[in-house]
């Protein structure tokens, strides 16, 4: 008897559980964006998320200042998109490389490296990126740049010590792990006898790539990619240290910018409450940008059949 | 296969294919080469500039004097990054493998399906969010704490300890399961006493994975633990310290002193996570066998 009760106990506890995990998505948006509404209501979402000044206000208890996150959203895009711009191909080729040139002598280790890469906490890479990485190996890059297409205002020096760049390059390194593993999944999905096929026919190992796994990679390689920029969105301390905190909307990558997520961590604690409620509309519309990409980028991975998905995890 | 060969050195249109191909290959291993720069530069610089300040007053002392200062060292952020971290250990080790537990037992519940899409979402869910979140729901009832830190680290792992787990129930194979019937045991008792033991290696991979991953949270901590000057044992009220709050505070300072700490601290959080995720990988890789 106590068996079979078990049994009904044990539905019981392992769907509650389930549904937790539901339903704390569910509050951590409900909770959210009820706190920002009164920011919302008084910028109106258009102002807000279109408007560039960013003037925050010392009440306890109503919205005084202006609160328009244009800045800071165009900072988030343009440098997650220098991230994927440079992570993508990179990845696309080290994923090539493990599942179709790489034996299994260098395939092992060289996932256990990369993945390594992923493990490594997010402010160490800042650490690093500031003190490190940005004043040996990137400023030279960045002034050589400046220097030839300086004419361009994309490339516009001088090169300042914080900049949108430098962000942007050290998030590239950090969505790497992140693509090369789902787009290596991909790769591996494709059919042995598909390769097999065309090798037959008289193709080099790079036409196989190009005429048979790439193409039939594609949607795995947009879904990567959208996870991977979807990461780089809200990835919040190593660029909150690199990119300097901009207050304008500037064409040029090597001068200083701020991003959503840098924003929040770097004016949290100096901010009186409303400006805390507004950072928190920062943060919620944040989460509606990233869900979205991640959904459809789980949705166009999903669509290619059934991968094992540890690495979209 | 000679043949072939030398039929394909007589055509030039051949050559240029295998040049191609060659050329590709190379490049290939460039972007290879070109992943691994990254890790072996950050080890290699946090090792060297992290060593000279790294000694046992920094891993044993705090520092609540001004950070131009030399010495002290990060103890609290040390107490702090273990106390939180075992706390949302606590919290989403039981819920997480529950939680796959369900996805894998009862695939036709109708919840099935929202619960493991929605938990695949939560894992692409800033971390910077999750700190609002709890911030909102609680920071601004309780107060700063362990405990606020602790659950934002724990809504971070509960995905990946959902994912994880049930990659690894999944394959249990299915004759253990049935014998456990066959031996007239119930649902309960199969998953409870067969298929969990069975997995459980795996299911400590992923927690320790989970956990490496939290320890290097620094973002939703700001929002929720705040910080602190010294040890902190308060489960709750008090302001609590972590590793990469301190590491994150003292990177952008303007002192050498404050910056030496920083890599002595990020040198020691590094070795932690990476001594984490590998072991917990050596641990999964002995029972795949």
């Amino acid at each position: 008897m106590t068996a079979i009760r078990g049994d009904t106990a044990f539905r019981w506890i392992a769907t509650a559980s389930g549904l937790a995990v539901l339903a704390m998505l569910a509050l951590m948006i409900g909770s959210t964006t009820l706190d920002a509404l009164p920011v919302f209501a008084s910028q109106g979402v258009w102002q807000f998320l279109t408007g560039t000044t960013w003037d925050p206000g010392i009440s306890r208890t109503e919205i005084t200042g202006t609160y328009q996150a244009g800045v800071f959203l165009y900072g988030t895009l343009l440098t997650s998109a220098i991230a994927v711009v440079l992570a993508v191909p990179v990845s696309v080729g080290i994923a090539l490389f493990l599942s179709e040139v790489a034996g299994p002598r260098v395939r092992g280790p060289l996932i256990a490296l990369i993945d390594l890469l992923a493990a490594i906490p997010s402010v160490i890479y800042g650490l690093w990126g500031l003190h490190f990485f940005a004043p040996t190996v990137l400023k030279p890059i960045a002034q050589a740049l400046s220097g030839a297409l300086g004419a361009v205002p994309t490339f516009a020096g001088p090169v300042i010590a914080f900049n949108v760049f430098y962000a942007g390059i050290v998030l590239a390194i950090m969505i790497v792990p992140i693509i090369s593993a789902i787009a290596r999944e991909v790769f591996v999905a494709v059919p042995d006898a598909q390769r097999d096929a065309a090798y037959a026919v008289g193709a080099t190992r790079w036409e196989v790539m190009r005429s048979v796994v790439l193409p039939r990679s594609r949607p795995g390689i947009i879904g990567a990619t959208m996870l991977g920029f979807g990461r780089a969105l809200g990835e919040t301390i190593a660029v909150a240290l690199l990119i300097g905190g901009g207050t304008v909307i500037g064409a040029s990558i090597f001068k200083p910018g701020e991003t959503v997520a840098a924003k929040i961590v770097n004016t949290f604690q100096e901010s009186a409450p409303e400006a805390v409620r507004a950072l928190i509309a920062l943060g919620v519309t944040l989460f509606a940008i990233t869900i979205a990409i991640n959904i459809a980028a789980r949705v166009i991975v999903r669509r290619m059949g059934d991968l094992s998905g540890e690495a979209v995890a | 296969m000679t043949a072939a060969a030398s039929l394909r050195v007589r055509s030039s249109r051949a050559r240029g294919r295998a040049r191609l191909n060659r050329l590709m290959t190379g490049l290939l291993v460039i972007a290879a080469l070109l992943a691994i720069m990254p890790l072996v530069l950050i080890i290699g610089v946090t090792v060297i500039r992290g060593l000279p300040a790294m000694n046992l007053a920094f891993l044993t002392e705090t520092f609540n004097f001004s950070r131009r200062e030399v010495g002290g060292g990060y103890l609290h952020g040390l107490v702090g990054s273990l106390y939180m971290g075992g706390l949302a250990a606590l919290i989403a080790i039981p819920l997480g493998i529950t939680t796959a537990v369900f996805l894998t037992e009862f695939p036709r519940s109708p919840s099935t399906g929202p619960v493991r899409f929605f938990s695949d979402v939560m894992t692409g869910v800033p971390s910077v969010f999750v700190g609002l979140f709890v911030y909102t729901l609680l920071v601004r009832h309780i107060g700063f704490g362990t405990f606020v830190g602790g659950l934002s680290l724990a809504i971070i792992m509960l995905p990946i300890v959902v994912r994880s787990s049930e990659e690894i129930l999944r394959l249990v194979p299915g004759d253990l399961r049935r014998a456990s019937y066959a031996l007239g045991a119930r649902h309960w008792q199969t998953v409870l006493w067969v298929v969990i033991p069975a997995a459980a290696p795996g299911l400590v991979t992923g927690s320790m994975l989970a956990v490496a991953r939290a320890l290097g949270e620094t973002a939703p901590l700001v929002l929720t633990a705040l910080a602190a000057q010294t040890v902190v044992l308060d489960f709750q009220g008090e302001g609590q310290s972590a590793l990469p709050l301190l590491i994150f505070r003292e990177a952008r300072g303007a002192f050498s002193a404050g910056q030496q700490r920083a890599w002595a601290g990020a040198l020691e959080l590094m070795l932690l996570v990476l001594v984490l995720s590998i072991v917990a990988r050596f641990i999964g890789r002995r029972i795949r066998g």
